[in-house]
């Protein structure tokens, strides 16, 4: 008696279990409340990470962060003669939002003059890549990068200056 | 009085049998049938057929967060579930009979786990609720300074097993009770209140395939520990925590011990081999990857390793197929690297680079293969990103820079 009670227990408990509604399909990616596949893009499909020879007069590097902070990011410009960036490169140690947010400002700081990069916000930044509260810092230190290798350009093109190691202060 | 000790010999003649592997789950990146038709009561001729959609769903690797339910331990609770509804404090029907035999038989399976009385087990929602409990004791203070000595068994990020059955000598011979939180051991190593001299115990129901919601404090009788409720009410379980007891979450977490007791050495040698698969392969193929902890004192089934140089949330973001943790999911709200890592004195940026491996009873060769197949080919990935492996190629020395603080 008891088995046959189990068994027809066991077998309602199975319907019931097919029947219940589950959560909709998801493709397989990182959770979506957590990394934007506009950010994950950005590692699957890396634009502009690499290294510009930093000791040419043409080129600023901007390094910013520190590795105990868990974010440090450098951005290389190179500049023509005419003062427009006609190549950008980067390279991060950070987390996903981190490595989206110096990707982009790479891609936006091409094509633009020295004045103009030097107007890329930080909210630009976070609302392309649409960075949740927690990850408006990376935003904001990949504006710095672009702001510390624009100033190390200026330095190098200074006639008093001497040609430093390169790394933004 | 008879007819309850009739159903009491009924339900502890009902055991738990784990059978040889048979109802074990095939685990990997599988295909899942989900069916979306809409919730009926009956099923009727004019219901559509169910929609099956193929969903793909990561591996699991962060057993130290939660583990799935053992098929076992879902089968003995169902019963409890569906038909043996009674609340188990109700002394005048079956019901009531029945529900508080199946206590008592779960009870009894907590306690042969770890070597206690079935008396000093107490059931609670969870181990937080019984280290709650446990450090509430301190109120009723008897020594002067030291009361009480809380150490966690086995460390939930790191792996590391404490000592206990020092500690526990010390603190007797001392006079001083003796706390541990047991979350992460219970069921994985043997463990033994007695021999480890052990006063009170924290027990968690998820951390050993049981289900969730649902722990115990083990509180010991002679010589007796006091301790104060932290919720009264109607004083079940001895007083000590008033409510209800739930039946088939208590039913789960007994048949979640008896399984793991029984299972416990077949787990450990198989788990023990997939870390050190999974170790070798990894530090074999990279350089620069430093294992967290101390290498001898360790619960091998929770490897959390640092690969320098690339950060660990992004290594997380790039292995999006493997469900893995990066230090402790206590503090994923905050910014701050983990504080463990800091305690043992790792150096901050390594601390950022740390990911948490699990390996569980479920975790298959083929996808400790994967995940480490995985690792390496994102981690050498970014690295190439890396600003600091790019210095370090060069040979710069990164404590000497400088570095901008933000």
């Amino acid at each position: 008696m008891a088995a046959a009670g189990a068994g027809r227990l066991r077998r309602a408990a199975s319907a019931l279990l097919l029947r219940s509604p589950r959560l909709p399909a998801r493709e397989l990616s990182a959770p979506a409340r957590l990394y934007h596949k506009k950010v994950v893009d950005h590692y699957e499909n890396p634009r502009n990470v690499g290294s510009l020879d930093k000791t040419s007069k043409n080129v600023g590097t901007g390094l910013v962060g520190a590795p105990a902070c868990g974010d440090v990011m450098k951005l290389q410009i190179q500049v023509d003669e005419k003062g427009k960036i006609v190549d950008a490169r980067f390279k991060t140690f950070g987390c996903g939002s981190a490595i989206a947010s110096s990707s982009l400002a790479t891609e936006w700081v091409k094509g633009k003059t020295v004045e103009e990069a030097l107007t890329i916000k930080n909210t630009d930044i976070a609302k392309e890549l649409c960075l949740p509260p927690v990850k408006l810092h990376c935003s904001m230190l990949a504006e710095d990068a672009i702001k510390a290798a624009l100033a190390d350009y200026k330095l190098k093109q200074e006639p008093t200056g001497e040609a430093e190691k390169g790394e933004g202060k | 009085m008879l007819l309850r000790t009739a159903w009491r010999r009924a339900a502890a003649a009902v055991p738990v049998s784990p059978g040889p592997n048979s109802t074990a789950p095939t685990r990997g990146l599988r295909l899942r049938v989900v069916d979306h038709a809409t919730q009926s009561d009956v099923p009727s001729a004019t219901a559509t057929a169910p929609q099956a959609e193929s969903e793909l769903r990561p591996l699991y690797m962060d057993v130290q967060a939660t583990t799935p339910l053992d098929p076992r331990v879902l089968d003995a609770m169902i019963p409890y579930l569906v038909n043996y509804y009674g609340n188990p404090h109700s002394r005048t029907h079956a019901y009531g009979w029945e529900s508080e035999a199946a206590m008592e038989h779960a009870r009894q399976q907590v306690a042969s786990l770890i070597g206690a009385d079935p008396r000093e087990i107490i059931f609670t929602s969870g181990a937080t609720e019984s280290n709650n409990i446990a450090i509430k004791e301190l109120e009723s203070a008897i020594q002067p300074d030291t009361s009480l000595v809380s150490v966690m068994t086995v460390n939930n990020e790191i792996g590391v097993k404490q000592p206990i059955a020092e500690i526990g000598r010390i603190c007797s011979s001392r006079k001083v009770y003796f706390h541990t939180d047991a979350a992460q051991a219970v069921g994985k190593i043997p463990l033994d209140v007695n021999d480890m001299k052990v006063d009170l115990m924290s027990i968690s129901g998820h951390k050993i395939y049981g289900p969730k919601g649902v722990g115990a404090i083990y509180i010991r009788r002679r010589p007796r520990v006091r301790v104060e409720a932290l919720q009264s009410g109607g004083g079940q379980e001895r007083g000590m925590r008033s409510g209800t007891v739930p039946t088939p979450l208590v039913v789960g977490l007994g048949a979640a011990c008896e399984v793991a007791q029984q299972e416990m050495e077949y787990d450990h040698k198989r788990i023990s081999k997939l870390a050190e698969r999974l170790t070798q392969k990894i530090m074999k193929s990279l350089p620069d990857v430093v294992m967290n902890g101390d290498p001898e004192h360790h619960y091998p089934g929770c490897i959390n390793l640092s690969f320098a140089y690339v950060e660990g949330e992004s290594l997380l973001m790039a292995l999006k197929d493997v469900a893995l943790s990066s230090g402790s999911a206590c503090t994923s709200a905050s910014l701050e690297p983990s504080y463990v890592l800091r305690a043992i004195g790792t150096d901050e940026d390594l601390a950022h680079s740390s990911i948490r491996f699990g390996i569980g009873r479920f975790t298959t060769e083929e996808e400790v293969d994967y995940t480490v197949e995985k690792c390496i080919h994102h981690v050498k990935r970014l690295r190439e990103m890396s600003p600091l492996w790019e210095m370090v190629q060069d040979g710069i020395d990164l404590k000497s820079i400088k570095w901008t603080q933000h």
